[in-house]
């Protein structure tokens, strides 16, 4: 599958989430973040049953061990360093945390914000730079 | 209505993520496509983070920026500085940072949660989750950290520093912070809110004593299994504040970097034929069984750069086995002129790469992609062994207990039953060394004075450039 298709259709469905999301946001004035933090208890989604929790870890376990065993020796390098960058996701939490309403939650989260987007940012350029070596010559 | 459907689009956004991290990881597959994957996992990060800023909740957006704008800036100059042979050390790094945003994240929600803590909202599973994240988050940090400092070889960390009851004292260690995080989850709920924050903190720093405890024992040959296992760990930290938050994403990607880490984990331990606890508990004994060094090296003969090119003249097949001392001379380039310079004059060239072979996975593959080596060449042990029989010469360069027959000769050895590149099979074999120092396992290697094995003490660089150079002239 050439690559030009495959980032086309992904950059696809960000724009549309991105366009979804933002125009909820515009559509209708009382989603805006301003008013909504004027509640002292937030609003927030119900949380999962632990049991549905536990069913999306423990299939996202066997899905990475599965996907993680094609992974060929030569490529271990690279691996460890793109699924470290993964582990950033932890900047989405972060973010959150950030922007809720809390005295020393937002200042905590910042620092978290940083750190996660050096693990971020860092590793997918340093496995970006060490891809680039893996050239058949 | 629309409140309700901002948090659906939120979780589709996250799904999308988490679909776009699969395919990346997926992609790792081959080289051809790994590039791609990489791009893919980057998309989605910034689905998820862009989703995340989105969020209805989220305020504050120039603080939040400025935060994903100072880390995106550090985290590009240090990976755009770094040289390839210092790869281990680099993503040592950055697993710890992410260790600790994690441990920072359950911390920050659970501050932004006091009411409902006190009002004894949290369930228990949640308040679990909260202990494991600063335990495990707070292990990688500092762990990874001192991981980070023994692969750069800092003098004072060369050595596992030992102390008397090292064992029970870490035990203890352990022990203790498993009861403070029962205590806050007891506490947590009771609505005691601030003795759970008290108790996070001292998990957390316990923790950190943990961490730096756990790979302290560690040493040299032992790195990658430690790497492989606090990679894991990040990702373990990840998945457990994804709980605490409630976000799928986290919990997905946690898991897939988890697993990612374990099967790595568990790769080395075979390649090493040691298990895990072995690896993180035991004692290597250093040299205890086997004949001493000066009985088995008895035998051992010598020779020049000049020897070699002859021995090599002529020859149809040759292999290369790298090992770290191949990373210590940063010799990766001048063996790739040497195979280059082989193979121009019809020589066969591989090169044999042992899963432990330097300090982390794929160490030595990615020195020697940086060195231009094309990676057909670059053969796994499995695949290489078996044709070892038909082997002209094996040059082998900077690796020592992985060409070590004794792995196979003696069940008593420290690396007995450890699977090895077996280049006691070939015709010829050519040791590159400086001297007859034994490699990590303290142990005599009966490979080099074996009768047809020659050695060549010299810097592994300049050996190899001098071999060259030799070639081209004779």
């Amino acid at each position: 599958m050439p690559v030009a298709s495959v980032l086309w259709k992904a950059a696809l469905c960000v724009v549309f989430c991105l366009v979804v999301t933002a125009g909820t946001l515009l559509a209708d004035p009382l989603a805006a973040p301003s008013s909504a933090n004027n509640s002292a208890v937030v609003a927030q989604p119900a949380r999962p049953s632990l049991a549905v929790s536990v069913t999306i870890f423990v299939l996202a376990i066997l899905l990475g061990v599965e996907v993680i065993g094609k992974v060929p020796a030569t490529l271990h390098t690279p691996l460890m360093s793109g699924s470290n960058a993964i582990s950033g996701i932890t900047v989405v939490g972060a973010v959150i945390a950030a922007g809720a309403l809390g005295r020393w939650g937002p200042a905590v989260a910042f620092f978290a914000i940083v750190l996660a987007m050096i693990n971020v940012v860092g590793g997918f350029l340093v496995t970006h730079r060490m891809l680039q070596m893996f050239k058949r010559k | 209505m629309s409140h309700l459907w901002r948090i659906e689009i939120a979780t589709f956004a996250y799904l999308v993520a988490a679909l776009l991290f699969i395919w990346a990881l997926k992609s790792m597959a081959h080289p051809r496509t790994a590039v791609r994957g990489n791009l893919l996992g980057v998309l989605g990060m910034g689905l998820a983070i862009a989703t995340a800023i989105l969020d209805e909740h989220v305020a504050g957006y120039v603080t939040i920026v400025a935060g994903l704008i100072v880390g995106s800036v550090v985290g590009a100059v240090l990976a755009t500085r770094v040289q390839m042979t210092g790869m281990p050390q680099m993503v040592a790094l950055l697993n710890g940072f992410g260790g600790l945003a994690s441990v920072l994240v359950s911390g920050a929600d659970l501050l932004n949660n006091e009411a409902a803590v006190r009002q004894g909202h949290w369930p228990i599973d949640v308040l679990i989750a909260v202990a494991a994240s600063a335990i495990v988050g707070a292990v990688t940090f500092s762990g990874s950290l001192l991981a980070y400092g023994k692969l750069q070889e800092f003098a004072a960390l060369k050595k596992p520093i030992r102390y008397p009851l090292q064992q029970p004292l870490n035990a203890l260690l352990g022990l203790v912070v498993l009861g403070l995080s029962a205590w806050l989850v007891v506490a947590g709920g009771a609505g005691h809110f601030g003795t759970v924050i008290g108790l996070f903190a001292v998990i957390a720093l316990a923790s950190l004593l943990l961490g730096l405890t756990l790979v302290n024992p560690i040493g040299g040959a032992d790195m990658p299994v430690v790497i492989s296992l606090l990679n894991s760990y990040s990702g373990i930290a990840a998945g457990m504040t994804g709980f605490v938050i409630a976000n799928n994403v986290l919990m997905i990607g946690g898991a897939l970097v988890g697993a990612s880490g374990i099967i790595l984990t568990q790769i080395m331990c075979k390649a090493m034929n040691r298990s895990l606890t072995n690896v993180l508990f035991g004692v290597l004994d250093a040299g205890g069984s086997g004949p001493a060094a000066s009985e088995v090296y008895a035998k051992v003969r010598s020779t020049t750069p000049e020897d070699v090119a002859l021995l090599l003249d002529g020859v149809q097949r040759v292999v290369i086995v790298p090992g770290y001392g191949m990373a210590v001379a940063q010799a990766q380039h001048a063996v790739r002129e040497l195979g280059k310079t082989l193979e121009d004059k019809g020589v066969s060239v591989e090169y044999a790469i042992h899963p432990v072979a330097g300090r982390m996975p794929g160490h030595m593959n990615v020195l020697l992609a940086e060195a231009d080596v094309s990676y057909d060449k670059l053969k796994e042990m499995d695949a290489i062994n078996p044709t070892m029989d038909t082997v002209d010469v094996a040059i082998v360069i900077g690796a020592n207990d992985v060409v070590n027959p004794v792995a196979k000769t003696d069940p008593k050895s420290p690396i007995a039953g450890m699977p090895i590149i077996e280049v006691d099979r070939c015709r010829t074999v050519i040791v590159i060394k400086r001297s007859l120092s034994p490699g990590f396992a303290g142990i005599a290697n009966p490979l080099f004075a074996a009768d047809n094995t020659l050695l060549l003490f010299a810097d592994g660089k300049e050996a190899v450039m001098e071999i060259t150079k030799a070639i081209k002239a004779g």
